[in-house]
């Protein structure tokens, strides 16, 4: 099921908080965009019927901002800040590395289907820069070897099951 | 440290490198915490929003608007058409994304009650029983820190029901962005908190008369609110003295770039942008200075022969740029200004909104004339284009998002002329490089 019982659960605890429902599409489309990696269309519909919104209110929401994916991803998303800090500090150099370890360029996807690359606007990290996210974590002062090391990491956590990039999620629990 | 201020104490990071800095319990412990709570309760709104007029405490988050003043233009006691009261919000904005600037990140994962308090006193202060913080969505580790400290803060007595004894109630609610730098802009900030696209709002009505939820609502920073404790404990001279006599306090500065020590530095107003790359340990790698961003990347650029500015709001605007969030980007001698310039001008063309075209289509030509020069297609006329373009954005929109676009693109026209004119002479930065072996022009040692 696209939009699973416990996010709707999930925001039913949280409904009290908000003067209107609408308020909820926010977090619902986080917690959809967790669950199931992007946001389709059939999410879209379900969270409308949810929220009582129509699926354009959903949709035009939903486009207008870059976490929420409108199509599928790597189970790992990697994105480089490339902003003035961090482009200062090499930014560029870890987007190399990470394209020649992976094989693809910024925007695409791996054929296994692990990794997404990209580059994002400033993480406000720039006082350890160069910096990156991978999945919900920071890491920051990054050199190329580390980069490395980081994607070997994550390439043996994936392969063992485990979670990977999301240190300080609990599953369930809003935020 | 000495900074030549006899007056001046760190007053949000004394603490912030000591070990569980943020505890409820440390901030009990050892920095008075809720201390300023207790006493703003027995005071009475007006009484709270006279101390922080007071005491100069300007907002944070980059306009520099004096903060009680704000306060002062909520409703006391505004109703519906049908006479029935209506709730007042305070929003907390927690959406740190100006290039450059990452002071309010500190303050969530160091000092987090510090806020939640100087969001309850504001509460007071404002009749309002609810708070909200809108935090970039990106923070996840930093949004459950926080989510933490104000749990605690409840289980504690200092949120929720009657706190303190005192009848009043106060509600804090954690809501996330999704990746959008336009909703640091209040309005856009407040239609993304209503669950809508983050499209800046047209004023008036200003937040104060319809803000969140059509509700009168007042929008501070992040560092603005983890100021209030201080004036309120220590009283509104103490906190006006450190400062500048229109601009009160201190500031949290996020010195990033070419330096030794990249890191926040919560400085006193009266040093220089040179001492402020000093207490940061000075230029890397030895190198001459070439330019500062000294307020996030929106702030026009300063060349090195300028850095003799003094960091406070009005020096700054003297100066023709801000002190805008803080953000102080070095940058030295090897780098190429049209590049650099051109950095800023892609993310800007990304995150315009698009609802002005004058915005949407101007970030898009600009960051495209930029790249043409940098990648040997430039002219001489496009250097007056840039000037023009920046003429029809200005100004001309919804919101000052497209003023900040010609920030960097005017400043790095005008002040760094000369590298547009080597690359448009000599086919684009590559072949300036491979021509002058390095790209070193003219820049100072601090």
């Amino acid at each position: 099921m696209a939009v699973t019982e416990q996010i709707k659960k999930t925001m039913e605890g949280i409904r009290h908080q908000f003067p209107t429902e609408q308020a909820l599409l926010l977090p619902m489309l986080h917690e959809v965009q967790n669950h199931n990696g992007w946001v389709s269309m059939d999410d879209m519909r379900a969270i409308g019927e949810f929220l009582h919104l129509p699926l354009s209110k959903v949709r035009e929401v939903t486009s207008f901002y870059t976490m929420y994916k409108l199509e599928p991803q790597g189970k790992v998303d990697i994105q480089i800040c490339t902003n003035i800090s961090c482009w200062l500090n090499g930014a560029d150099k870890l987007v190399s590395c990470a394209e020649k370890k992976l094989g693809i360029k910024c925007g695409e996807t791996t054929s296994d289907g692990n990794f997404t690359l990209s580059h994002v606007e400033c993480l406000a990290a720039c006082g350890t820069a160069p910096a990156i996210m991978l999945n919900e974590d920071y890491y920051e002062s990054l050199d190329t070897p580390q980069l490395e090391k980081l994607l070997d990491q994550a390439t043996s956590d994936l392969a063992a099951n485990k979670k990977v990039g999301k240190s300080t999620r609990v599953d369930g629990v809003w935020p | 440290m000495m900074y030549n201020n006899e007056h001046f104490e760190p007053v949000i990071t004394p603490n912030v490198d000591k070990a569980g800095c943020d505890t409820l319990d440390f901030y009990l412990k050892n920095e008075d915490g809720y201390k300023a709570l207790e006493k703003a309760l027995k005071m009475k709104p007006a009484e709270v929003v006279d101390e922080v007029k007071k005491s100069n405490l300007r907002g944070r988050g980059g306009a520099g608007f004096p903060t009680g003043m704000k306060w002062s233009f909520m409703p006391a006691a505004p109703v519906d058409k049908d006479g029935k009261p209506k709730p007042k919000y305070l929003v907390c904005n927690a959406d740190e994304g100006e290039p450059g600037t990452f002071k309010d990140r500190l303050i969530f994962t160091k000092t987090p009650h510090r806020m939640i308090e100087g969001m309850i006193i504001a509460c007071h202060a404002i009749a309002s029983n609810k708070g909200f913080i809108y935090v970039r969505g990106e923070w996840f580790k930093e949004t459950r820190l926080m989510q933490k400290a104000i749990d605690d803060a409840y289980k504690a007595g200092y949120l929720g029901k009657n706190i303190l004894g005192s009848g009043f109630d106060c509600d804090m609610v954690i809501y996330r962005g999704a990746g959008a730098y336009i909703c640091g802009e209040e309005t856009a900030l407040l239609n993304s908190l209503e669950g809508k696209r983050g499209e800046p709002r047209l004023k008036p009505p200003f937040p104060a008369q319809v803000g969140a939820y059509g509700m009168p609502s007042c929008v501070n920073n992040v560092e603005t609110f983890a100021a209030v404790p201080y004036i309120i404990l220590k009283g509104w001279e103490k906190y006006a003295k450190m400062g500048t006599e229109r601009s009160g306090g201190t500031r949290l500065l996020g010195v990033s770039g070419q330096v030794n020590k990249p890191g926040v530095y919560e400085l006193p107003m009266n040093l220089s942008i040179n001492d402020v790359i000093q207490v940061a340990g000075g230029v890397k790698g030895g190198k001459k200075l070439k330019a500062v961003i000294p307020g996030g990347a929106s702030a026009p650029m300063l060349t090195a022969a300028e850095c003799g500015v003094l960091t406070d709001y009005d020096s700054l605007a003297k100066a023709g740029t801000m002190a805008g969030s803080g953000g102080v980007i070095v940058i030295d001698e090897t780098v190429s200004i049209v590049e650099a310039a051109y950095t800023l001008l892609k993310f800007y063309e990304h995150e315009s909104c698009g609802q002005c075209s004058q915005c949407r289509e101007g970030s898009h030509w600009l960051a495209r004339m930029f790249k043409r020069i940098l990648d040997g297609g430039g002219t001489q006329d496009d250097l007056d284009y840039i000037a023009k373009i920046c003429g029809n954005m200005a100004g001309q929109t919804i919101c000052a998002f497209a003023d900040a676009v010609t920030g960097p693109a005017l400043s790095s026209v005008k002040k760094f002329r000369h590298e547009f004119e080597e690359l448009i002479r000599n086919g684009g930065l590559e072949k300036t490089r491979a021509h002058t072996h390095s790209y070193v022009t003219e820049g100072a040692h601090v």
